[in-house]
């Protein structure tokens, strides 16, 4: 196969960038699209042009560390997938393709495909977590959890924090991503104390961070490679809107036994 | 000024409290002294990578008071490699009732491991694995559950009891998930340091002691001096030597061998683990193996054809005509055998001629009976992930046809030498997680990583470390001062160099050269004549590189190129102790296994009576030959056993 690669290329922050056209020629089928990468980099860097950067290491969907849009859609056009676990089978030999990096004003761009996402870090950080000392916890089958809470929080934990879901909504919003770590530990028993602040401070610092807001077009949830679906942002709102009334001393509402 | 290494008397006391074994972590947490709570703010301990043993480590060392600076390459401590592990955690809480308890993990740990690990390290990480699930669940992992909402178990290679807990097929995920955010917690709190995008490019040691490390700001090239009391290293295994493997491609060595070349002695280097069931290679462009989890093999049997050459597709291929092999030899084990066995017993097939799918390197792993039994939707919920996963790269439906797997570099057992409490040869540098050899002797069972790596960081390190601090008296260190300059001098010199070659082959290639004759000479099967080979081959290669590599860039910005070229340099240089270490130990065992060594019928065969020792090297010079260091395994309350699974 070959392929046509229009390629955003940026060598730091402050280079405005422009797209570069490559010819990827010789293409295996069976190649992820970080293998045909790999490939047109070595033949780069043999003609003794600076490689394409691009961020990866697993290299099976786990990490979160890859992830670029191709021809418009952040991680190409597989479903559920990370562009690492993307295959050139899913194209068509001849096919142009378009390579930029997520664009959003909370992920500057670091160089050609890798942007600085360490916003989502802080978000965790706001009070993504249980508080629980290493050496307090209980025997772990004194809290027993109904097996479908259990699993509809793991539904939620999948996130791999790619920033996809930033990279494809149009307010470049990272609601998804918040929603699914408010909803994995608040489905949980041990979530249960800190579910108000938990909610309140992570929606702040996801604000604080320059994401904009979630106004519910449903693009994260189509590139998110993990599937988490959207129906967890409606969770995180009804969280928040409970928690809000509850700091704002309004007392409980009538929909917060949720 | 660092301490020269060469000639520097080594010490292999591993520290051993007496007593009985169930008694001995309680004797030596009493014996370990404290610090004050009002004092540890006071003492910085700088923690080097950020997976589940130094997350772990860094998030608890927070929470006790310490001024932790936690370091990891990655954007985000999340990314660290064990994210990827994905079929559990083992653990001796004995919920099923099957006749588990702490004393039978602790003998199929050593077993396992083929009597070379440490019997009271052993021990230890059995009684803590209990804690550690709790400790996780209390945190939110999603563990597997049953319908009345207590925690599920599966099986696992090499036990006969269900012990290991599960988070689908993404348990490393789930409990790096856990630590990650114990330690953004204690990031809110001010008492961790993050420092990200930051490698570490050498350890450095004042006075005798590890103060502090040189690390490079990947996205400014800056190199920077972290100074502290106590160090430790979580930065993973040395896997990725061999380039091909189920290993991160980030993943690399220079932490631990630097740390090797001040003074830490490097334990066992030729135990690699070699995992069974991984999806065949399929082309020269391949960067990635990718690992089907240890945990298919409780609902899919391993198969070949009886005849050689046989190229019938698998459904045409009566059941009588089949070789279910491990099910054949290992009868009371069958497909969940040990990863050592069942990936030799594969080579072993494959080498005959009966192998399958493309270069006839695979064996078959079919799920048809148990589809059969449990129906399609049960195996999609036990493993629904892993067939997807499966199906997106070779383009198969395992629902339908058999999955074809084939072993991979997997896991690496060997690492910095550590005594009993986790401190390497250079005083005040601790080693934990897969980065030092404790637990796991010639061969790791499935399950057990993740154990091993959050006893360490959860439990183990923050005492250890603790009782280091308060019996040490710490002369003030600056960033200035001139063991640190002189480190980060030199850092800085071998970056330079590596971008001054301007030769006309990429780090990658030769990385690709240095895997492929690991793999051919030093892989599953070793032989004097074959390691011999690459003894003499290594070190050429090593003078190649720094002659012809190229590097394109400048140290000033993000450079991948440079990062790769600085880890090559490093894999260059390890991949000849590897290789030493391998051609000293005669015997088989484990994951090490020597074609000189064998029982009738083709077992490892151990040789007790000169080689139940750990091997330690201690590094003089590149190129110059290491100098082996022994500490005798003492077993007084296992006997040793010939390891058999039949």
């Amino acid at each position: 196969m070959e392929f046509t690669l229009r390629v955003w290329r940026q060598r730091d922050r402050n280079d405005p960038g422009r797209l570069v056209t490559y010819k990827a020629t010789d293409v295996n089928p069976d190649m992820s699209f970080l293998e045909m990468l790999d490939v047109v980099n070595q033949q780069l860097v043999a003609r003794g042009e600076e490689p394409i950067a691009f961020a990866h290491d697993c290299r099976e969907g786990i990490c979160g560390s890859c992830g670029f849009v191709i021809n418009g859609r952040a991680h190409g056009p597989g479903r559920g997938t990370a562009v690492c676990q993307l295959h050139m089978r899913s194209f068509k030999s001849g096919e142009t393709l378009t390579l930029e990096p997520w664009r959003a004003k909370a992920f500057p761009v670091i160089r050609d495909l890798v942007v600085d996402r360490r916003a989502l870090d802080r978000i965790i950080e706001a009070g993504g977590y249980i508080t629980v000392n290493t050496g307090s916890a209980p025997e772990a089958n004194t809290i027993p959890v109904p097996k479908p809470n259990a699993d509809r929080a793991f539904d939620a934990a999948q996130c791999i924090q790619c920033g996809a879901c930033v990279a494809a909504c149009p307010n470049a919003s990272a609601m998804l991503f918040v929603s699914s770590k408010v909803s994995h530990l608040g489905l949980l028993p041990q979530g249960q104390p800190e579910r108000d602040t938990r909610v309140l401070r992570m929606v702040a610092a996801h604000d604080r961070e320059g994401f904009g807001n979630c106004t519910f077009y449903g693009e994260c949830e189509a590139v998110c490679p993990k599937e988490i679906s959207i129906g967890f942002i409606s969770r995180l709102n009804r969280d928040f809107m409970a928690a809000s009334r509850r700091a704002n001393g309004a007392g409980p509402a009538k929909d917060d036994a949720a | 000024m660092s301490v020269a290494v060469t000639g520097t008397p080594v010490s292999l006391d591993a520290k051993v409290p007496g007593g009985p074994i169930e008694k001995k972590w309680d004797t030596r947490q009493f014996e370990l002294k404290l610090v004050n709570p009002a004092n540890r703010r006071k003492y910085t301990v700088i923690v080097v990578g950020t997976g589940l043993a130094g997350a772990s480590a860094a998030a608890t060392l927070g929470e006790l008071g310490y001024r932790v600076k936690a370091v990891t390459y990655h954007d985000s401590p999340r990314r660290a490699h064990s994210i990827a592990a994905q079929g559990g955690i083992n653990a001796a809480k004995n919920y099923r009732n099957d006749g588990d308890s702490v004393w039978r993990l602790f003998y199929d740990t050593i077993k396992g491991g083929d009597f070379r690990s440490r019997e009271a390290n052993v021990f230890r990480l059995a009684q803590l694995s209990v804690r550690i699930i709790d400790q996780a669940v209390a945190q939110g992992v999603p563990f597997a559950r049953e319908y009345g909402g207590l925690l599920d178990n599966r099986s696992f290679g090499g036990a006969q009891v269900s012990r290991t807990f599960y988070a689908r097929g993404q348990t490393g995920q789930q409990l790096l998930l856990g630590a990650y955010q114990a330690l953004m917690r204690q990031v809110d709190a001010g008492t961790v340091e993050l420092i990200t995008f930051t490698e570490m490019l050498d350890l450095v040691v004042v006075d005798g002691r590890a103060r502090g490390i040189v690390a490079r700001n990947l996205l400014t090239g800056e190199m920077s001096s972290i100074v502290g009391d106590a160090v430790v290293l979580a930065t993973g295994g040395y896997g990725n030597v061999y380039d091909l493997s189920t290993i991160a491609r980030q993943s690399n060595a220079t932490a631990i061998w630097r740390a090797h070349r001040r003074g830490a002695l490097f334990a066992n280097p030729c135990y690699t683990q070699i995992h069974p069931t991984c999806i065949p290679v399929s082309g020269d462009y391949q960067s990635k193996l990718t690992l089907m989890s240890e945990s298919l093999r409780n609902d899919g049997r391993v198969w070949v054809p009886k005849r050689k050459g046989d190229t019938r597709p698998p459904n045409e291929i009566p059941e009588e005509e089949r070789d279910y092999y491990l099910e054949r030899k290992y009868p009371s084990f069958g497909n969940l055998a040990p990863r050592d066995i069942a990936s030799r017993a594969a080579k072993e097939v494959c080498d005959e001629g009966r192998g399958v799918g493309p270069g006839g390197r695979g064996v078959y792993l079919d799920f048809a009976d148990a589809i059969r039994r449990l129906g399609t939707e049960v195996i999609r919920q036990r493993y629904g992930n892993l067939f997807d996963m499966y199906e997106r790269i070779t383009d198969e439906n395992p629902y339908k046809v058999p999955m074809r797997i084939y072993p991979a570099i997997h896991y690496t057992m060997g690492g910095l030498w550590v005594d009993y409490n986790l401190m390497s040869t250079i005083p005040g540098l601790f080693v934990a997680g897969e980065a030092n050899f404790s637990d796991h002797g010639a061969n790791r069972l499935g399950a057990s990583a993740l154990m091993q790596g959050l006893a360490d960081g959860y439990f183990i390190v923050p005492p250890v470390v603790a009782d280091y601090l308060a019996r040490t008296k710490f002369e003030k260190v600056e960033p200035a001062h001139p063991a640190f300059a002189a480190a980060r001098l030199e850092a800085e010199e071998r970056t330079r160099r590596l971008l001054g070659v301007k030769g006309s082959r990429t780090p990658e290639s030769f990385h690709r050269e240095l895997g492929r004759l690991m793999w051919d000479y030093c892989g599953m099967a070793r032989n004097e004549q074959g390691l011999k080979t690459a003894l003499a081959q290594i070190p050429v290669l090593r003078q190649d590189y720094w002659k012809q590599v190229k590097v394109l860039g400048d140290d000033a910005s993000l450079n991948q190129s440079l990062e790769k070229a600085l880890r090559v340099a490093d894999f260059l240089e390890l991949a000849e102790l590897i290789v030493t270490d391998a051609l000293h130990r005669t015997e088989s065992c484990g994951g090490h296994f020597r074609e000189e060594s064998q029982t009738a019928e083709g077992e490892a065969k151990r040789d007790d009576a000169n080689f139940a020792y750990v091997a330690a090297w201690q590094f003089t010079g590149v190129g110059a030959p290491e100098v082996l260091h022994k500490e005798p395994l003492r077993f007084e309350f296992v006997e040793l056993a010939e390891r058999s699974y039949k």
